[in-house]
């Protein structure tokens, strides 16, 4: 069987469980899985800009954000969400790309640190210009979309919207990542100045790193508007770049599958660990450290270890054989 | 004689107080295979970087098939034909054999959006695993490069050099680090393909004994300068050659 194929596999078992999973369940479940799948989006951007392009970037809430906001104040003006999404995925990937001019000079923390101050500024921006966003109140009331006799008002409905989008985002991203861009992000990452030699426009693609990773997070921005129908500044703080962040490299970074899992472990896990009472955020803390230290590749890093370690390909290394051969 | 692939004119670069490459001027022919010799700091690096557009000269002028390219980005420079291989380790380790090949050659494919609808090999397998058995890799096509010998790593990296068809190719001490096995192979690579496609190289490159059996013409440099220029034969017997970098 193919790596295509498994994989193929792999996704569909995925997707029946996602199927599944919210039959039987309450609100809050349901609405917690959705949350899952909104921040898979944001995850799944990130990873292509940090997994598969190598550029670290601290700023995916404000993308959410800016998602969020667009999204909110059309709906909340009449708009219907399908018209409203696209100019917020639009605008995200027009502020990304501005975001990836810093990237094309600066690398590492520097980078890192721009890109905290962008989310710091977009931070302020929405407590401030209270006329527009209402400050620290934020807005209420987002209308969720209805498409003809099938309204997602219940929150079963709007999860498997949610389902939809993100399987639809899901098939956008792996296209992208197995067409030549993903391998040029992948280069992009592994050695940018031999890339380059090779015909790699880096500047370009570095910028399209940072436009399409923000884009993905304005797309989970204005699922989480219709979703929680309520938005305030501190839902999209530091602290939520930084989660998101944890979300790629807990799942693995530069692994396609890896947002999923790092979502689920971030947004699930620490419900699944709700009967530890009081003590759910230090045994999730303590887990999660734990996995840091040990499979610093994440997750899907972790399958692969004991893939090649309890069934190793026949391909040996080249010197190995070599070296075999000599007399 | 035809128009030169590549011209150099009086290339100067200087470091602070320390003059790197003293105006130096050459060309190369369609079909020649240049070695680039001298003992170390003498500018062979510098020169190289300065041709491909990686560190910018002082004065001077560079010319691939008649087109200036003084200033052109290293991407460019490729689009106009000209390959190269490093020094170090240069392939991306993660990626299989395959797909260090096709990456060479896909951005040569298309337009950037047709690369992004178009199918994920940019329709290169098949030519690229003619460059792969070119380079007698086929038995690690779908191996990830960073896993294979030193060896093998350095053919890829020529076989990604070569994988858009280039008209010049400049190779930077291709033998270092290499096993004789290994250099033996790329050799014979190296000269098959010369003869094959017409492709011109200029190689840098300490090992006398590769130099000396693969280049048709060497230009010695000194401290930033050239001090000799011949065919093989000429320069292992030029006494200037000799004082200053092969030895008695």
């Amino acid at each position: 069987m193919t790596k295509v194929n498994k994989g193929f596999i792999v996704a569909a078992l995925l997707l029946a469980v996602a199927i599944v999973a919210p039959i039987g369940q309450g609100n809050y479940i349901t609405y917690t899985l959705a949350s899952w799948l909104v921040f898979s989006i944001a995850a799944m951007g990130l990873n292509l800009t940090l997994g598969y392009a190598g550029q670290i970037s601290l700023a995916q809430a404000s993308f959410m954000a800016i998602g969020a906001y667009i999204t909110a104040l059309l709906t909340l003006s009449g708009w219907h969400w399908m018209a409203a999404m696209p100019l917020g995925v639009i605008a995200c990937f027009i502020v990304g790309l501005l975001l990836g001019y810093p990237a094309l000079r600066l690398k590492g923390h520097f980078l890192a640190f721009v890109t905290l101050a962008f989310n710091t500024l977009v931070f302020l921006v929405l407590r401030n210009e209270e006329w527009l966003t209402g400050g620290s109140y934020g807005l209420t009331g987002m209308p969720r979309p209805g498409f003809g006799l099938f309204t997602t008002m219940k929150q079963f409905n709007f999860y498997y919207f949610t389902l939809a989008v993100t399987v639809l985002a899901a098939l956008v991203m792996w296209g992208i990542v197995r067409s030549p861009w993903g391998r040029a992000f992948t280069a992009l990452r592994e050695n940018p100045i031999r890339a380059e030699s090779l015909g790699v426009d880096t500047r370009r693609i570095t910028l399209l790193a940072f436009a399409i990773g923000s884009a993905y997070g304005g797309l989970a921005g204005s699922l989480i508007a219709p979703l929680v129908q309520f938005i305030e500044p501190g839902s999209f703080g530091l602290a939520h770049s930084l989660r998101i962040l944890l979300m790629v490299i807990v799942g693995g970074a530069g692994y396609f599958g890896g947002p999923f899992l790092g979502a689920a472990v971030v947004i699930l896990l620490p419900e699944m660990l709700r009967f530890t009472q009081g003590y759910y955020l230090i045994i999730y803390s303590a887990l999660v450290i734990v996995m840091l230290i040990f499979v610093p590749a994440g997750l899907m890093g972790m399958g692969q270890r004991l893939r090649e370690k309890f069934w190793p390909g026949r391909q040996q290394r080249a010197d190995m054989a070599e070296g075999a051969r000599l007399k | 004689m035809s128009k030169p692939v590549l011209s150099v004119r009086n290339i100067q670069k200087s470091f602070g107080g320390i003059k790197a490459v003293r105006g130096v001027s050459f060309e190369v022919q369609r079909g020649e295979i240049l070695g680039l010799i001298g003992p170390n700091g003498s500018g062979k690096s510098t020169l190289f970087n300065c041709i491909l557009g990686q560190l910018p000269a002082d004065t001077g002028e560079v010319e691939v098939n008649g087109k200036p390219v003084s200033n052109i980005r290293p991407s460019d420079l490729n689009k106009l034909g000209v390959g190269r291989t490093f020094q170090q380790l240069s392939v991306f380790p993660k990626m299989t054999v395959l797909d260090n090949v096709i990456l060479a050659g896909q951005e040569h494919r298309g337009t950037m959006l047709s690369r992004l609808f178009g199918p994920g090999d940019a329709g290169l397998t098949a030519e690229a695993e003619k460059m792969i058995e070119f380079f007698r890799l086929t038995p690690y096509r779908d191996t990830p490069a960073g896993s294979l010998s030193y060896g093998q790593q350095k053919l890829v990296d020529a076989a990604m050099a070569f994988m858009a068809g280039p008209d010049l190719v400049l190779l930077d001490e291709p033998a270092g680090g290499v096993n004789l096995t290994m250099l033996a192979n790329l050799k014979d690579r190296l000269v098959a393909y010369n003869a094959e496609h017409g492709t011109t190289f200029v190689v840098i490159e300490h090992n006398m004994e590769f130099v000396m059996s693969l280049c048709t013409r060497i230009i010695v440099l000194a401290e930033g300068a050239v001090i000799a220029e011949g065919s093989p034969a000429e320069i292992r017997a030029n006494q200037t050659v000799i004082d200053a970098y092969l030895g008695g």
